[in-house]
C-alpha cells in the first residue's frame, strides 16, 4: 500500500469514520457501565447462546451476537418447525466455528423454548413471531437467563402487563435484557438524540413518524397445512401473532418519538383499514394506518404506516422543536444550532449485542425492556384507536382485557381467522 | 488517446470472423456497423423509454499513472486495452425503468388485458425472478421519477439487464470495468473526462463538494465528450467485474488486452463500482478510480440470509447498461450466479 492508498482511506471519511464511531460507542458503553474486562478467557464469561425462533431474523441475530464480541457460542436452538432449524444452521455456515448445536440441542415444537431454557445457555435470543414474546420473556426471566428479545415485545395489553412484570423480576435478579430497537444502538441516531436532549432544537412541539413501504412476503395456505401451521408460517397477517404492521414494524419509528420526547403518549385517535390486501391470504391485518398521538403538554405525534405497492414510500422521523428542526433518520439538525452527523454509521444489529454483552461482562447488566414495552404499547394504542375509530387512552390500552392469544395453541387447534376490525363497530376492550 | 472509427470498424470485422455463432437465436444480435448510431428504446408493454449512445471501439490506456494525484495503487499499472464498439446508456438507469422490473409496475399481466397472447419475449421476461420486496423504502426519500435507481445489489443490477434483454430481444448487460472506464474517459488521458482541474468538476458532476445531501435527476450536468451524462458522480455505477486490487498486474502491459474482464462468481462481494457518487470526494470521481462493494453496504439488513436484491446502506450506488454490437465470447449467456440459500 503506498501513500495514496492511505490517503484514499482517510479521504473516504465515511469508511474511515466507521471504526472511530464503533470504538467511540464501545467507549461510551464502558464509561456508562464500568470498565470492560481486558481479557475474555473462554470460560467463566463465555456467552452461551440459545436461539428461540430460528427464522431469518433469529438466524441473523445469532450471527450478529457471534460477531459482536469474542467468546460467544450458539449452543441450543428451538423452533416450532424443524425446517427452520435446518435452514438456519445452513445459513450460519459462515460462523460455524462458533456454532455448537448437536442434534440433542435442537428442539422442535411448542415447548421448544422450555427445552432451550433448560439447557446450559446463559443468553437467549427471543425471535419468534411477537405474539409469543411475553410468554417467552416471562419464562426466560424465571429461568434466570440474560435476554436479547426482538421487537415488538407484545401484541396486546395483557402481554404488555406480563412483560412489565418480567422487567421488574429481571431487575431484581440482575439480568441483562436488550431489545431489538436497534436505532438506540446506531451511532448516528445516538449522537442526534444526545443533541436533541441537550436542547439543540429547544422543546419538541411536534413529531412526524413514518413507515410507508411496499408489500412484504405472504404465504398462501397450502394443501395439508392445518390452521395452526398456516397461521404460523404466514404469521405476519394475523393480529394474535404479529400485532399488525403498526406494532411489528412501525414500532421502530414510534420508539424514536418516545426516545426524543422521553415519554409516551397519553392517548390517540387513528384511522386505518385494508384497501389493497383484501384476500384471505392476508389474514386480518390492515394495510394502512394514520394515528394522531397526544403526549403531555399538548405535544402531538403524527404517525403513518402503510404496506401497499406502487405508492409513495417513506421511512423516517421528523422532530419539530421550538428552536429548530431535526430529521432524525438523516441525523440532521437545522435551525440556530445546525448539525449533521459527520460520518458513517456502525452496524446497529451487531452493536446491540456488543453493548449488551459488554454490560453483562462488566457486571452492570442493563435492561431495556420497560422502554421498549412502552414503545410497543404506543403502537398497540394506535392500533386500538384505528381498529375502533374511538379515542383511546394510554391507560385503556395498558389495562386492556383483549388477550389475542388463542385459548389453545397446538397443531390441531381450530383457529378461525378473527374478523377484520371495523371502525365504529369494533369496540375497545 | 482517440482511435478512429475506421480502426474500430476493422476491429469489429476482424472480431466477427473469429466469433463462433453461439448466440441464442431468441436474442439475436442484429446490429451492423451501418446501424451503429444512437437510439431510444421503449420497454415493451410500457411507456418507459431509455436512450443509448453509440460508443466506437478503440484502444486506450486503462488505469492511471503513478504520478496522478490521489491515485491509489489498485489503479495500476496502466495497460493498453482494446474495446469493441457498444452502445451505452446515455443516463444512469432511473427508477422509471427499474421499478418495472423490481416491482412489476406498468407491465401488463400475463395473459394481458387485451386477451392476446403475450410475446415469447414477454414470457421469458416474466419467468425471470423479480427482487423480493425491500423492508424499507429503497429510494430513502431521494426521489423516484427521473432519479437514478439506487440501493440495488450487483446481482439485482445483473438480473435487471437479463430481464431487459428478454423484454427487448437485445443483449443488454452491465459494462465491463474496462468498457466503463473507456466510455468515461471519452478519449481523455487526464484524471477526469474534461481534464485534470478538479475545480471544474461541478460542471459535470454531483458530488460531495457541490451537493452533499442527495442524488439528483439524471442528465442535469454537462455530458462528457461522447455525450454520456453523470459518468462522474451522482451515483457510483456497477460494472460486471469482481474487484481485485491486483487485477491490472495480471495483464500484459505491452500488448493491448481485448475486452478484459474479471467475471462475476457466486460471491456476493466484492464487485466494482465506478465513477463515484454524491457522497464522494473529487478524487473518488476520477476516471480510473475503483471502489469495491462490501457487506457494510447491507449492515442494516437484519435477516440471515441477507437480501441478495437490496442493500440497506448503499444510497450512492446505481448503474447504467450497455449493449454490445457483437458480444464477446466469455460474456455470452452470462448471468449472475448469486443465489439465496433456501
Amino acid at each position: 500500500m503506498n501513500g495514496s492508498d492511505t490517503e484514499r482511506d482517510a479521504r473516504s471519511s465515511r469508511r474511515a469514520f466507521l471504526k472511530t464511531s464503533t470504538m467511540a460507542m464501545a467507549g461510551g458503553v464502558a464509561a456508562q457501565f464500568g470498565v470492560l474486562p481486558a481479557v475474555h478467557a473462554a470460560g467463566s464469561d463465555e456467552i452461551r447462546v440459545g436461539l428461540i425462533g430460528c427464522g431469518e431474523r433469529g438466524t441473523g441475530a445469532a450471527q450478529n451476537a457471534i460477531e459482536s464480541s469474542p467468546g460467544v457460542k450458539l449452543m441450543a436452538m428451538g423452533d416450532v418447525f424443524a425446517d427452520h432449524i435446518d435452514k438456519s444452521l445452513a445459513n450460519l455456515e459462515k460462523v460455524r466455528d462458533s456454532v455448537d448445536v448437536p442434534e440433542d440441542r435442537r428442539f422442535v415444537g411448542f415447548d421448544a423454548y422450555e427445552k432451550v431454557l433448560a439447557s446450559d445457555v446463559n443468553y437467549v435470543i427471543l425471535a419468534t413471531p411477537p405474539g409469543f414474546r411475553p410468554l417467552h420473556l416471562k419464562a426466560a426471566v424465571t429461568a434466570g437467563k440474560n435476554i436479547f428479545a426482538e421487537k415488538p415485545v407484545a401484541v396486546d395489553g395483557p402481554g404488555i402487563r406480563s412483560v412489565l412484570e418480567a422487567h421488574e423480576e429481571a431487575k431484581t435478579k440482575g439480568l441483562a435484557i436488550g431489545v431489538g430497537t436497534q436505532r438506540r444502538h446506531q451511532a448516528g441516531y445516538r449522537e442526534t438524540m444526545k443533541r436533541i436532549q441537550d436542547g439543540a432544537i429547544g422543546e419538541i412541539v411536534e413529531a412526524r413518524v413514518y413507515w410507508n413501504q411496499g408489500p412484504i412476503w405472504v404465504h398462501p395456505r397450502q394443501d395439508g397445512w392445518s390452521d395452526m401451521e398456516w397461521q404460523l408460517r404466514n404469521w405476519y397477517y394475523f393480529t394474535w401473532l404479529c400485532g399488525d404492521h403498526i406494532v411489528e414494524q412501525h414500532v421502530h419509528n414510534l420508539d424514536v418519538a418516545n426516545w426524543a420526547l422521553k415519554s409516551h403518549p397519553i392517548g390517540a385517535v387513528g384511522l386505518g383499514g385494508r384497501q389493497v390486501r383484501t384476500g384471505p391470504e392476508y389474514g386480518n391485518i390492515y394495510d394502512h394506518f394514520a394515528v394522531d398521538y397526544e403526549y403531555e403538554k399538548g405535544v402531538r405525534v403524527a404517525s403513518y404506516c402503510r404496506q401497499m405497492p406502487n405508492c409513495e414510500n417513506n421511512v423516517s422521523e421528523a422532530l419539530v422543536g421550538s428552536k429548530g428542526f431535526c430529521q432524525a433518520n438523516k441525523y440532521s439538525i437545522t435551525g440556530p444550532r445546525p448539525w449533521q452527523f459527520p460520518g458513517q454509521d456502525n452496524k446497529p444489529y451487531t452493536q446491540e449485542h456488543t453493548d449488551l454483552i459488554a454490560s453483562i461482562r462488566a457486571g452492570k447488566p442493563y435492561n431495556e425492556l420497560k422502554t421498549v414495552a412502552e414503545s410497543t404499547l404506543t403502537a398497540i394504542l394506535g392500533r386500538m384507536a384505528a381498529y375502533t375509530g374511538k379515542a383511546v387512552t394510554w391507560d385503556q390500552a395498558l389495562n386492556s382485557k383483549e388477550d389475542l392469544m388463542p385459548s389453545r395453541v397446538d397443531w390441531d387447534a381450530k383457529l378461525d381467522v378473527a374478523p377484520v376490525a371495523m371502525p365504529g363497530q369494533t369496540e375497545p376492550v | 488517446m482517440y482511435l478512429s472509427v475506421f480502426a474500430s470498424c476493422l476491429l469489429l470485422a476482424a472480431y466477427s470472423l473469429v466469433t463462433r455463432s453461439t448466440i441464442s437465436p431468441a436474442v439475436p444480435v442484429t446490429a451492423t456497423p451501418e446501424e451503429f448510431k444512437p437510439y431510444a428504446e421503449t420497454i415493451p408493454g410500457t411507456q418507459v423509454k431509455f436512450e443509448m449512445v453509440a460508443i466506437p471501439g478503440g484502444t486506450y490506456q486503462m488505469g492511471s499513472p503513478a504520478t496522478e494525484p490521489h491515485r491509489p495503487s489498485d489503479e495500476g499499472p496502466q495497460h493498453p486495452v482494446t474495446i469493441r464498439p457498444f452502445w451505452m446508456g446515455k443516463y444512469e438507469v432511473t427508477w422509471d425503468e427499474y421499478d418495472l422490473f423490481a416491482f412489476g409496475t406498468g407491465i401488463e399481466k400475463s395473459p394481458n388485458r387485451t386477451g392476446t397472447t403475450n410475446s415469447e419475449e414477454q414470457q421469458v421476461a416474466d419467468a425471470i425472478t423479480r427482487p423480493t420486496p425491500p423492508y424499507a423504502d429503497p429510494t430513502f426519500g431521494y426521489g423516484r421519477s427521473g432519479h437514478p435507481a439506487i440501493s440495488m445489489t450487483h446481482h439485482a443490477a445483473m438480473e435487471y439487464t437479463r430481464w431487459l434483454s428478454a423484454k427487448t430481444g437485445k443483449i443488454y448487460r452491465l459494462p465491463t470495468e474496462a468498457e466503463w472506464e473507456y466510455a468515461c474517459r471519452a478519449g481523455s488521458t487526464a484524471a477526469y473526462s474534461f481534464g485534470d482541474d478538479a475545480a471544474k468538476l461541478g460542471e459535470y458532476a454531483w458530488y460531495s463538494a457541490n451537493n452533499s445531501s442527495r442524488p439528483h435527476r439524471v442528465g442535469r450536468k454537462k455530458p462528457n465528450a461522447w455525450g454520456l451524462y453523470d459518468m462522474e458522480g451522482n451515483v457510483a455505477e456497477w460494472v460486471l467485474d469482481l474487484y481485485d486490487k491486483d487485477f491490472y498486474k495480471t495483464i500484459n502491459p505491452l500488448i493491448p488486452a481485448v475486452g478484459p474482464v474479471l467475471l462475476p462468481t457466486e460471491q456476493e462481494y466484492p464487485y466494482v463500482v465506478r465513477g463515484g457518487g454524491w457522497t464522494d470526494a473529487a478524487a473518488d470521481l476520477r476516471c480510473a478510480a475503483r471502489r469495491a462493494s462490501t457487506d457494510e453496504w447491507s449492515r442494516q439488513d437484519p435477516q440471515l440470509p441477507q437480501s441478495i436484491w437490496w442493500h440497506t446502506d448503499a444510497t450512492f450506488v446505481g448503474f447504467r447498461i450497455v449493449r454490445p454490437v457483437e458480444e464477446q465470447e466469455n460474456l455470452e449467456g452470462l448471468k449472475s450466479k448469486v443465489k439465496k440459500l433456501e
